[in-house]
């Protein structure tokens, strides 16, 4: 039989799928009983039983200084920031992007704009955003705006354009005005697209919040590492960042059944 | 005076000539069939009675007035497909058109006057043979069913005009008897005036009042774009004879066969 037509069962997909994440822990934790043999103080790669007490210090104690649970509060600022970033970027996304999709008047001046500024490397302009915004919240959110919402926008925009002609018609000789079509036909259509488009942004998004954190902030989960770098803290640095995986999984995943529940005609069978 | 005027009616692409010199007058409530081979301008006169497309040169008018640029509520429509909306139940669906009209800005209906249209879609389901499925998704329905919701959609607007382009096209043969039963059964309780745009020759016999051909007259196999199609045969149905049927057919072959060579 083809190579190609070999298919895994249900319980062996499984196994397979587990096996890549068991063999970098294999791998590490017998890299990291290596050089701890060597050197028990070694910092580079923390054995399981440092990593789960960096975590017990962070998470479930107080803060010597402040006496602040870090963990929870770094979780806490960071969500706060990416939730208002992709917010406002989404629902700007699905302003710009409806009516550009819609209106042609609105599309000729509007949408080489939008495929403009796409184009700009958000980072680039992160100093304008700290010098015209300030070092406070507000240039952290605007970073995720600025970095998501035009690419979500033409995302939009040519999702709304790839509804079929045929539709557009139909609505119309059932007597729908413009704005009819807009908030009875495509809108509704549009909005499964935009959450796709959210979850598509949402790697991005972590990405500009943590180099924003890192650069400038108090707290949040980008800058605790940053920070804890100066200390080659590898056993908080690495629980941090599986942290944040496990948060994006969780985001998500949230997302994707919104989706289902939401919109049970979408995905379901097309048309 | 007539209900739709087409005088010495054009249509052309730059120069790729479409439509030449149609004429063609029809009364209401006359139900046309337009065959003809791909490509010999049956849908583009489909568009224009539409108000997607407008006519390079001529007339084409509407009870004396030229026709609206736009579509509108007096002209329904089903395609061959992508004509229902996916997002909508299948009461949804008939109930849009209603909630359109009498809401402009909200679109949607509430309470007395939402109940009171929905009789009017239940009644509409119901001669389609579609009440058992009102609460469905569109997408849970068979590709005849999907039909039958697009022109229940498009009735319950009680439209002047009724356009269909290759309704049936895509579906199984048994079925589109079923649906040419339905809606003959649907013009003559409503005196609509359609137009039926079909690839089977036999369907435009069969259906209607009114069988109109669309081919070339002329064709240049160097140069196909230089000679457009028009109306070749325009019958009254009923009097249908085998010959006639054959030559039609023999005629939109070769012509078929010369376009797409």
């Amino acid at each position: 039989m083809r190579l190609i037509n070999r298919h895994p069962g249900r319980v062996s997909a499984t196994l397979l799928g587990l096996l890549p994440f068991l063999l970098i822990m294999l791998i590490y934790s017998l890299a990291s009983q290596e050089r701890l043999a060597d050197n028990p103080n070694d910092k580079l790669l923390p054995g399981s039983e440092r990593m789960i007490a960096a975590v017990d210090r962070m998470a479930f104690q107080e803060d010597r200084r402040s006496g602040d649970y870090l963990m929870w509060q770094d979780t806490a600022a960071s969500l706060q920031r990416l939730g208002l970033g992709v917010g406002i970027a989404a629902s700007l996304a699905l302003v710009v992007g409806l009516i550009n999709g819609v209106l042609p008047l609105i599309r000729a001046s509007l949408a080489p704009l939008v495929s403009t500024l796409s184009m700009v490397p958000p980072l680039a302009i992160l100093p304008i955003l700290f010098i015209v915004f300030g070092l406070g919240e507000l240039s952290k959110v605007m970073l995720i705006v600025i970095g998501t919402a035009p690419i979500m926008m033409r995302d939009v925009a040519q999702r709304v354009r790839e509804l079929p002609g045929e539709q557009l018609i139909k609505i119309q000789t059932l007597g729908a005005n413009s704005w009819q079509v807009i908030t009875r036909m495509v809108l509704p259509q549009v909005m499964p697209r935009l959450i796709d488009a959210i979850r598509l942004s949402l790697g991005p998004a972590w990405l500009f919040l943590i180099a924003a954190e890192a650069i400038a902030s108090t707290e949040g989960l980008g800058y605790r590492i940053f920070l804890v770098r100066r200390y080659l803290a590898m056993d908080v640095i690495l629980p941090y960042v599986i942290w944040i995986t496990i948060l994006a999984i969780v985001i998500d995943q949230c997302l994707r059944l919104a989706n289902r529940r939401l919109f049970p005609w979408y995905n379901a069978g097309g048309q | 005076m007539s209900f739709i005027t087409v005088k010495n009616l054009w249509k052309q692409y730059g120069d790729q000539i479409v439509l030449e010199n149609l004429n063609l007058s029809v009364s209401q409530g006359e139900f046309c069939t337009l065959v003809g081979a791909s490509g010999c301008g049956k849908s583009t006169f489909l568009k224009m009675l539409l108000g997607q497309e407008t006519s390079s040169q001529g007339k084409l008018l509407l009870e004396g007035n030229t026709f609206p640029r736009e579509p509108d509520r007096n002209r329904g429509v089903v395609f061959q497909r992508y004509s229902v909306f996916p997002h909508l139940t299948v009461r949804q669906n008939v109930l849009l058109g209603l909630e359109l009209e009498q809401r402009p800005f909200l679109g949607k209906l509430f309470g007395s006057a939402r109940r009171e249209a929905l009789k009017d879609v239940d009644a509409m389901l119901e001669s389609v043979g579609l009440a058992h499925a009102a609460n469905k998704w569109p997408h849970e329905l068979s590709g005849g069913m999907q039909q039958r919701l697009a022109i229940a959609q498009s009735f319950v607007m009680k439209p002047r005009i009724l356009l269909l382009d290759e309704p049936f096209g895509a579906l199984d043969p048994g079925i589109r008897g079923d649906m040419h039963e339905l809606i003959l059964k649907l013009w003559r309780d409503t005196g609509t005036t359609i137009f039926m745009v079909t690839h089977d020759l036999y369907e435009g016999f069969h259906l209607g009042t009114r069988l109109l051909v669309f081919d070339k007259v002329r064709n240049d196999p160097q140069q196909p774009e230089a000679f457009g199609a028009t109306i070749t045969y325009d019958l009254p149905i009923g009097q249908n004879d085998r010959k006639i049927y054959k030559s039609i057919e023999t005629s939109v072959s070769k012509t078929a066969r010369s376009l797409s060579a």
